[in-house]
């Protein structure tokens, strides 16, 4: 009986900590977009959502549930199995890098009230699910394998509309793929590890605390490229609306679209937390430890909540951009990735070698 | 436990199999690079294993070689077919018998 | 014990999914199958505790090298390949290759199989980042640098097939730079 409860004990922890990470990940998610329409409303002079509840905050339900009893049409010359394969490749690879997010620093605890010797040897609890030694490499892989979803449903609805927008996505994924790793490689090299963890600890122990004041360009690159990742304004060329009709979900309706939809706004979400992990010191916040202990249950707290106001404040630069600023034409694009992002990343790359090798000297 | 090295091997040994007859049988071009990149990860999968089972890195190194030289086919390989197809309207390896522009 | 069950479940998945590249007529199943090899590929590195190389394998080849594939198939709108009419008599040569290579690979094996077991070290950091880094830009550096020789040269070379430029147009262009 020991035995058994001591093997199933960090399942059974894991699994609630999964569940806690992705449901919370999701709610986050579920109100950004409740968030962008206010937003919206407020930069164009009207309300917004202001029926379902007190200011509309339970809107998202209204949506979820109307998107649920929706009629799902399937247009009849599509390719069935890729067809609906595709929304499930989109929103499938969009939560994979919820494991390796950073949420806060561990907690130190004794667990030795436990019955049976179950909390025997942990002295720790890390507020992430899995601590990777690739974990950026990771975040970056799984990423880049989402543009399957798009480009396979831009393919598989027969329709030229979502054709291009597929098309259009496979092509801008790729060459901002480029520039967001070369902006990378400047972090990586200061904090010489690869690990999220790793790389907040560095910033913390830096002279100039945050990554964001000797990593300005990189910085900046990363943004751009994020937007362009994300396929949102002023880089929404593949579901341009005036172009396009909706891009390459034209022909999906329903759960379908839906999936489509929280596998855009969880990309949104992934990216800034790789923006505040990499270049704002993720949840570091500098001279907290003269307030809390480190490790003590307060310090962790304060540390989370400025970890997702940092992100809050990221997912709402994106709203903010897209009430702002009008799209790009494609070619366009394609010349500011290929002839002035990746250049500008590549430099920034040069230089940071430079500076590390005298620095490290 | 973990399962002997002679399995990682066998497994590379069908994959690349699989790879080869791929090639032969193959007819447009995409299909034959698609085949050939099989067969360079089936080389990687028991690069890797050697790596784990002898505790040594080089292995691994070499699968990054691989890789490289993967991606180069993939940018040559299909500017060539992109170019092919200009000429041709097809891929078909078929209508590449004409040593004529 | 989960290692064996894990290798056994993915290395069926990786036969099968290329089993299934080889039989689709149609280029853009093949990919996909394509897809599938691959990542089971990576997940087997996982367990073969090399993650480095599981995650480079997702990014270079699913990420990347694939994508540029599922990108040419669609910009070019290939239909399913016609059936080998002409060419019969490459069945046979193929099936024999294939039958050869099978018979090798079990050779392989029951030769493995035979010579006396290695321990594996589970100990050993072969896989990190850490040490493949340090190995790659000290003992291995030579071919580090000819790989990115090569990967430029392969750029060039992409470039200049795909270009759009004809004998004619270059010619003209260099006539008007000469009478500017």
């Amino acid at each position: 009986m020991e035995d058994v409860l001591k093997t199933a004990f960090p399942f059974v922890v894991y699994s609630v900590a999964i569940l806690l990470a992705f449901q919370g990940v999701l709610m986050i998610v579920a109100y950004t977009v409740l968030g962008e329409r206010k937003i919206l409303g407020w930069i164009q002079g009207r309300v917004g959502p202001n029926r379902v509840g007190p200011w509309g905050v339970l809107q998202p339900f209204a949506d979820l549930f109307k998107f649920i009893l929706k009629e799902d049409i399937v247009p009849d010359k599509s390719t069935k199995v890729v067809y609906m394969m595709a929304p499930l490749v989109a929103l499938t690879c969009a939560l994979l890098p919820i494991v390796v997010y950073p949420f806060g620093p561990p907690i130190d605890v004794d667990l030795s009230f436990l019955p049976y010797g179950l909390g025997e040897g942990i002295k720790q609890i890390p507020l992430t699910i899995a601590r990777l030694d690739v974990g950026v490499l990771y975040v970056l892989g799984i990423t880049s394998v989402g543009v399957y979803g798009i480009a396979l449903a831009g393919w598989s609805s027969n329709n030229k509309y979502s054709l291009m927008g597929g098309l259009r996505s496979s092509a801008q994924m790729i060459s901002y793929e480029l520039a967001m790793g070369a902006s990378i490689i400047g972090v990586v090299m200061l904090a010489g590890s690869l690990d999220l963890h790793e790389i907040i600890w560095a910033q913390g122990h830096s002279t100039f605390k945050w990554f964001i004041i000797p990593q300005f360009v990189g910085f900046v690159v990363f943004l751009i490229a994020a937007f362009a990742e994300t396929n949102r304004v002023p880089f929404d060329l593949p579901e341009a609306e005036t172009e396009l009709v909706a891009g390459f979900h034209t022909e999906y309706s329903a759960l379908k679209f839906a999936l489509f939809f929280m596998a855009e706004y969880v990309n949104m979400f992934t990216v800034s937390v790789m923006v505040v992990t990499l270049f704002l010191g993720g949840w570091y916040i500098p001279g907290l430890t003269h307030i809390f202990d480190y490790g003590s249950i307060p310090y962790a707290i304060v540390s989370h909540v400025g970890f997702l106001l940092k992100i809050f404040f990221f997912l709402f630069l994106y709203i903010w951009v897209r009430g702002t600023l009008p799209r790009f034409r494609f070619d366009q694009l394609m010349s500011f990735g290929w002839k002035f992002l990746l250049p500008v990343a590549i430099g920034n790359v040069i230089v940071t070698t430079i500076v590390v090798y005298f620095m490290n000297r | 436990m973990e399962p002997g090295l002679e399995n990682y091997l066998a497994l590379s040994g069908i994959l690349f199999a699989i790879g080869a007859v791929g090639v032969v049988y193959k007819r447009n071009a995409i299909g034959m690079f698609m085949c050939i990149e099989l067969m360079l990860n089936a080389v990687n999968l028991s690069f890797v294993a050697f790596s784990r089972y002898y505790a040594d890195v080089t292995g691994q190194l070499f699968v990054f070689m691989v890789m490289a030289v993967a991606a180069c086919e993939a940018a040559v390989g299909l500017g060539i077919i992109i170019a092919f197809f200009r000429n041709r309207i097809s891929v078909d390896v078929d209508d590449a018998s004409i040593l004529k522009h | 014990m989960v290692t064996t069950v894990l290798f056994f479940l993915l290395a069926g998945v990786a036969i099968a999914c290329a089993g299934l590249t080889v039989y689709y007529r149609n280029p853009l199943y093949s990919a996909l199958s394509l897809i599938g090899v691959f990542i089971s590929l990576a997940v087997l590195y996982l367990t073969l505790a090399a993650p480095f190389i599981a995650i480079t394998q997702i990014l270079v080849y699913a990420g990347a090298i694939m994508v540029l594939v599922v990108f040419v198939i669609m910009l070019l709108n290939l239909d399913e390949e016609r059936p080998l009419n002409r060419l019969k008599h490459l069945y046979f040569i193929g099936g024999g290759l294939g039958a050869a290579m099978l018979a090798q690979a079990f050779f392989i094996f029951y030769a493995v199989l035979k010579t006396p077991k290695h321990v594996v070290d589970t100990e050993s950091n072969a896989g990190s980042t850490m040490s493949i880094g340090t190995h790659m830009y000290t003992e291995y550096l030579l071919p580090v640098e000819i790989v990115g020789v090569m990967l430029l040269m392969a750029i060039i070379g992409a470039v200049m097939l795909v270009r759009k430029d004809t004998h004619a147009s270059l010619e003209a262009a260099a006539e008007k730079e000469t009478n500017d």
